[in-house]
C-alpha cells in the first residue's frame, strides 16, 4: 500500500504535505470556519447529483460561500485519495458513502406499472403514493450519508486542509472522475487481495508489543464482525416491518371493497375499520423507516467506521514491518560496514514515522471510541423516543376507533 | 345425489317404504309442515312437550353468544358450551383424542351443568345427523371443523408427550377452539340448539354410537366423496329459472361475500406471515446486539446494549403474540365464515333440489294427463281409469312438492335473516376485539421502550 502510491496522487498531495506543520495547530471542533452541507440533490436516471454547499471563513478559499455539483463517484474518488495518502495512514479515514441504491424502488414501480390493469384506480394511487414516499426516504438517506462523509472531513483538524478536499469543494467544473474501467476494477481487486494477504501475513509475522494496539485490534475485529451481523439482521427486520405495513394496506383495501357490498350498517363499520387499518399502516411504516434510520444506519455506519479503524491498524502494522526491515538493513549494513549512514538515516526515518503514527493512531482510536459512544447514545435515545411517539399515536388511533365503533351500536 | 331426482321423494329418510305413495305423502307433510310453522318460536315437534314454556319467550330472547355479547339481550336463558380439556387415548395410529365438553345452561330441557367426553368423529357425526334431519327443511347447519389428517398423524406419531411440543400444542389449541365455536354456533341456533341429537351429544354421558362414515379413509368416506362430486356436477349443470328476486339477490350477495372473505383471509395470512418473520428477525437482532454488548469496551454503552437486547427479546415475544392474535382472532374467524357460507350454499342448493323434484313431478303429471287424453280418445277406458288414478297420485305429489318448495323457501328466508343478524353482530364483535388486542400489544411495546429510554440516556 505504501509503495503503491501512484504519481498522480503524489502530485495532488504535495499541497497537503506542505501543510503538515499546521497539524499540531489545535482546531476547535465547534468552530464554524468550514461548514459543508448538501443543499440539494437531483436524481437523473441512474445518477444522483448532489449540490455541495460550503460556507467558510478560511482564507485559503477564494470565496466564503459557494456551491458545486458532485456525483457519487466523485465522493468515492475523494475517499480513495485519502485512503491512498501515506500522510494519513495514522488516521481513521471516514468511510465513503454507499452507492445510491434506488433499484428496489424502481423495480417496485415497474411492477406496479405492469400490473396497473389489475388494480382499481384508488388502489393504484395508494400504492403509488406509498412507493413515492419510500423512494423519497431512500433519497433522503443517501443524501444524509453523503453529507456525513463531507462533514466529518470538514470537522477533522487535518483532513479539512487536504488539497483534494478543497478541490472537491471549490472546483466548480466536473472533476472528470470516471468510474473505474474493467482493467482498473481487476487491478483494484488484485490490490485488495494483496492487501488482505499482506494483512494476514503481517498479523502472523510481526509481533506488536504495544498492548493498546493489540487490544484494539482484537476488539475491532470482533466488533466489526458483530456489527456486520447486526446490520444485516436489522435490515431484514425493518424490511419485514415494511411488509407488515404493506399487509395492512391490502387488508384495508379489501375491507373497503367489502364495505361497498354491504347493505346493513356493517358498511359504515367496515369503512371505519378500513380507515383505521390504513392509519395503523402509516404509523407502522413510519416505525419501520425510523428503525431503519436510527438503528440499522447507526449499525451500518459504525460497521464501516470500524472497518476504517481496522485499516488504520493495518497501516500501522505495515509501518512497523517497514521499521523492522529498516532495523535489519541497518544491522546488515553495520555487519558489512557499508552504507551505514544511509541505512541509519532510513532507520531513523522509519522509527520516527512509526512513533508518530502510533501516537496519532492512539489519539484517533480514542477519538473513534468517543464518537461511537456519542453516536450510539444519540441514536438510541432518538430511537426509543420515536418508538414511543409512534406507538402512542397508534394507541390513540386504535382507541378513538374502538370508541367510535362502540358508540355506533 | 348425482342421480336424477328421485321419483318418489320421501321426507322421512328412515322410512324406506317409498312404494306406498300416499302414506309417504302424508308423512312428508307431517314431517315438514309443523316444523315450519313453529320454527321461530319453538323447537318443533321433537321437543313438543316444552312448547308452552318456549312460546312464552319471544324468539329474540334466545341468546346468541351470551358469552361474548357484552350487553343488550337479557340472558334469562343461556346455553354455553366449552371444550375445556383434551386427552389422548390409545397408542400409535390407533390413538385418538377425546375432548371434554362442558355445558352450562338454564334451559329447562337441559341439565344445568354437564360434562362429557367426546372424540372428534362424534362432532362430525353430530353434524351429519343434524344435516340429515334439518337440511331438508332449509336450516343452515353450522359446519363442523375439518379433519386434519396431517396434523393428527403428526400428533399420533409423536412421542407420548407429544402434546408438549409447541406445534402440536398449537394444533390442539386451535382444534379445541374450533370445536368450541362450532358447538356454540349450534347451541345458539333456536332449533338446532334444542335438538335431541345435540342434547344427547352434550349431556348423555354414555358413549355415542360410533359415527361410521366420518373417517376420512374408508368405504364410507369414498362414498361421501362420490356423492359430493355428484352434487357438484348437479350444482354446475342444473340451472333453475329463478322467479324469486329475493333468492336471486341473496345468491349474488353470498357469492360476493364469499369472494371478499377469501380475499380478506389471504390478506390476513400474509399479515400473519410477515409478522412472524418480523418477530423472528427481531429475535435474531436481539442476539447479535447481545454479542456486540459482550465486546463493547465502553461500560455504559455495553450496559445499554444489554438492555436493548432484553427489550428486543420482549418485542420478539410481543410480535409473536400479535401474529397469533392476527391468526386466531381474524384468520380463524374468517375461515369459520367461509365454511358457514358453504353451509348457506348447501341450503340454497337443497332448495334447488326440491324445485327440481317439483318440476319433475309436474312433468310426469303432464305426461300422464296427455296419456289419459290419448287413451280417452282411443276409447280405452280401462287404461284411462288407471291413468286417472295415476294422475291423482301425481297431482298430490306435485302439490306436496310445491308446498315443500314454498316451505323451504320461506324457511331459508327466515334462516338467512337470523344468519345476517348474527353475522353483523359477530363481525362487529370480532373487529372490535381485534382492535382492542392490537392496542394492548402496542401499549406493551410502549412500556418496553419507556423502560429503555433512561438506559439509553445514561450512556453518555
Amino acid at each position: 500500500m505504501m509503495d503503491g502510491m501512484d504519481d498522480e496522487s503524489e502530485i495532488l498531495n504535495c499541497g497537503s504535505g506542505g501543510q503538515k506543520d499546521n497539524r499540531s495547530e489545535t482546531v476547535d471542533l465547534t468552530d464554524n470556519s468550514l461548514r459543508v452541507d448538501i443543499s440539494d440533490a437531483l436524481s437523473e436516471k441512474d445518477k444522483v447529483k448532489f449540490t455541495v454547499h460550503t460556507k467558510t471563513t478560511l482564507p485559503e478559499f477564494q470565496k466564503s460561500d459557494f456551491t458545486v455539483v458532485r456525483q457519487h463517484e466523485e465522493f468515492v474518488w475523494l475517499h480513495d485519495r485519502f485512503e491512498e495518502n501515506e500522510e494519513y495512514s495514522g488516521y481513521v479515514i471516514p468511510p465513503a458513502p454507499p452507492r445510491p441504491d434506488f433499484d428496489a424502488s424502481r423495480e417496485k414501480l415497474q411492477k406496479l406499472g405492469e400490473g396497473e390493469g389489475t388494480f382499481t384506480k384508488e388502489e393504484y394511487n395508494k400504492m403509488k403514493q406509498e412507493l413515492e414516499a419510500e423512494y423519497l426516504a431512500t433519497f433522503k438517506k443517501t443524501v444524509a450519508m453523503h453529507e456525513v462523509f463531507l462533514c466529518r472531513l470538514a470537522a477533522h483538524p487535518v483532513f479539512r486542509n487536504d488539497h483534494n478536499f478543497r478541490v472537491f469543494l471549490e472546483y466548480d467544473k466536473d472533476l472528470a472522475v470516471r468510474t473505474k474501467n474493467k482493467m482498473e476494477v481487476v487491478e483494484c481487486f488484485m490490490k485488495s487481495l494483496t492487501k488482505s494477504t499482506d494483512e494476514l501475513l503481517l498479523s502472523a509475522t510481526v509481533k506488536d508489543h504495544n498492548e493498546f494496539f493489540e487490544q484494539q485490534k482484537n476488539f475491532l475485529i470482533e466488533y466489526h464482525n458483530h456489527l456486520k451481523e447486526a446490520t444485516t439482521k436489522s435490515d431484514k427486520m425493518t424490511s419485514r416491518h415494511k411488509d407488515v405495513a404493506d399487509s395492512f394496506v391490502k387488508l384495508s383495501m379489501t375491507l373497503t371493497q367489502m364495505a361497498t357490498t354491504e347493505h346493513s350498517d356493517l358498511e359504515k363499520f367496515l369503512t371505519k375499520v378500513a380507515d383505521t387499518f390504513e392509519k395503523v399502516r402509516k404509523t407502522e411504516a413510519r416505525i419501520a423507516s425510523d428503525e431503519d434510520l436510527k438503528l440499522s444506519d447507526t449499525l451500518r455506519y459504525y460497521m464501516r467506521d470500524t472497518f476504517a479503524a481496522k485499516r488504520l491498524l493495518y497501516k500501522r502494522l505495515r509501518c512497523l514491518a517497514n521499521y523492522e526491515a529498516a532495523n535489519r538493513n541497518l544491522e546488515k549494513a553495520r555487519a558489512k560496514n557499508k552504507d551505514i549512514v544511509a541505512a541509519e538515516a532510513a532507520q531513523q526515518l522509519a522509527c520516527e514515522k512509526f512513533e508518530q503514527m502510533s501516537e496519532k493512531g492512539k489519539e484517533e482510536l480514542v477519538d473513534f471510541k468517543a464518537r461511537r459512544v456519542a453516536a450510539f447514545h444519540k441514536n438510541l435515545v432518538d430511537l426509543a423516543e420515536l418508538e414511543i411517539k409512534h406507538a402512542k399515536s397508534e394507541v390513540q388511533i386504535l382507541k378513538s376507533c374502538i370508541a367510535s365503533l362502540k358508540n355506533e351500536e | 345425489m348425482s342421480s336424477p331426482p328421485p321419483l318418489l321423494d320421501n321426507n322421512n329418510d328412515t322410512d324406506d317404504e317409498s312404494s306406498d305413495l300416499f302414506s309417504s305423502a302424508v308423512e312428508g307433510i307431517r314431517g315438514s309442515l309443523p316444523i315450519l310453522q313453529l320454527s321461530m318460536d319453538t323447537a318443533g315437534p321433537i321437543l313438543s312437550p316444552v312448547e308452552d314454556q318456549m312460546v312464552s319467550t319471544p324468539p329474540s330472547t334466545i341468546p346468541y353468544h351470551t358469552v361474548t355479547k357484552p350487553t343488550g339481550r337479557p340472558d334469562e336463558q343461556f346455553l354455553t358450551v366449552k371444550v375445556t380439556d383434551v386427552q389422548r387415548l390409545g397408542d400409535g395410529m390407533g390413538a385418538y383424542m377425546v375432548y371434554k365438553v362442558e355445558t352450562y345452561t338454564n334451559l329447562p330441557q337441559f341439565k344445568k351443568k354437564s360434562c362429557v367426553l367426546r372424540r372428534f368423529s362424534d362432532f362430525l357425526g353430530l353434524h351429519d345427523r343434524l344435516v340429515e334431519k334439518h337440511l331438508r327443511t332449509g336450516r343452515i347447519i353450522p359446519p363442523a371443523p375439518e379433519k386434519s389428517v396431517l396434523g393428527m398423524t403428526k400428533l399420533k406419531m409423536g412421542a407420548q408427550h407429544a402434546e408438549q411440543t409447541s406445534s402440536n400444542y398449537e394444533f390442539i389449541e386451535r382444534r379445541k377452539s374450533a370445536l368450541e365455536r362450532y358447538l356454540q354456533r349450534t347451541a345458539d341456533h333456536p332449533v338446532l340448539g334444542l335438538d335431541a341429537e345435540f342434547r344427547d351429544f352434550l349431556q348423555n354421558e354414555t358413549e355415542l354410537p360410533k359415527a361410521t362414515n366420518t373417517s376420512a379413509v374408508s368405504g364410507a368416506g369414498l362414498m361421501r366423496l362420490f356423492n359430493k362430486v355428484g352434487e357438484t356436477v348437479n350444482k354446475i349443470t342444473y340451472r333453475m329459472d329463478e322467479n324469486d328476486t329475493w333468492f336471486e339477490e341473496k345468491t349474488q350477495e353470498i357469492e360476493c361475500l364469499e369472494n371478499n372473505l377469501r380475499k380478506l383471509w389471504c390478506n390476513v395470512e400474509t399479515l400473519v406471515h410477515s409478522r412472524k418473520d418480523l418477530a423472528t428477525f427481531s429475535g435474531a437482532l436481539a442476539r447479535t446486539v447481545a454479542m456486540i454488548s459482550n465486546c463493547e469496551e465502553h461500560r455504559l454503552l455495553a450496559l445499554a446494549l444489554v438492555h436493548l437486547n432484553g427489550i428486543l427479546e420482549k418485542i420478539e415475544a410481543t410480535r409473536h403474540e400479535q401474529a397469533n392474535t392476527d391468526f386466531t382472532c381474524l384468520g380463524e374467524f374468517l375461515k369459520d365464515y367461509m365454511s358457514l357460507i358453504g353451509a348457506v350454499k348447501n341450503v340454497f342448493h337443497e332448495r334447488v333440489k326440491v324445485y327440481q323434484n317439483w318440476q319433475h313431478s309436474q312433468l310426469m303429471l303432464n305426461k300422464k294427463r296427455e296419456y289419459k287424453a290419448k287413451m280417452d280418445l282411443a276409447n280405452r277406458s280401462d287404461k284411462g281409469n288407471f291413468a286417472s288414478n295415476e294422475i291423482v297420485e301425481w297431482e298430490a305429489k306435485v302439490e306436496r312438492c310445491e308446498e315443500e318448495f314454498n316451505n323451504i323457501s320461506q324457511m331459508i328466508k327466515k334462516e338467512m335473516e337470523l344468519f345476517e343478524e348474527n353475522r353483523v353482530f359477530e363481525f362487529k364483535a370480532v373487529f372490535i376485539s381485534y382492535l382492542e388486542m392490537q392496542m394492548e400489544h402496542v401499549v406493551q411495546l410502549i412500556g418496553f421502550w419507556e423502560a429503555f429510554l433512561p438506559e439509553a440516556k445514561a450512556i453518555a
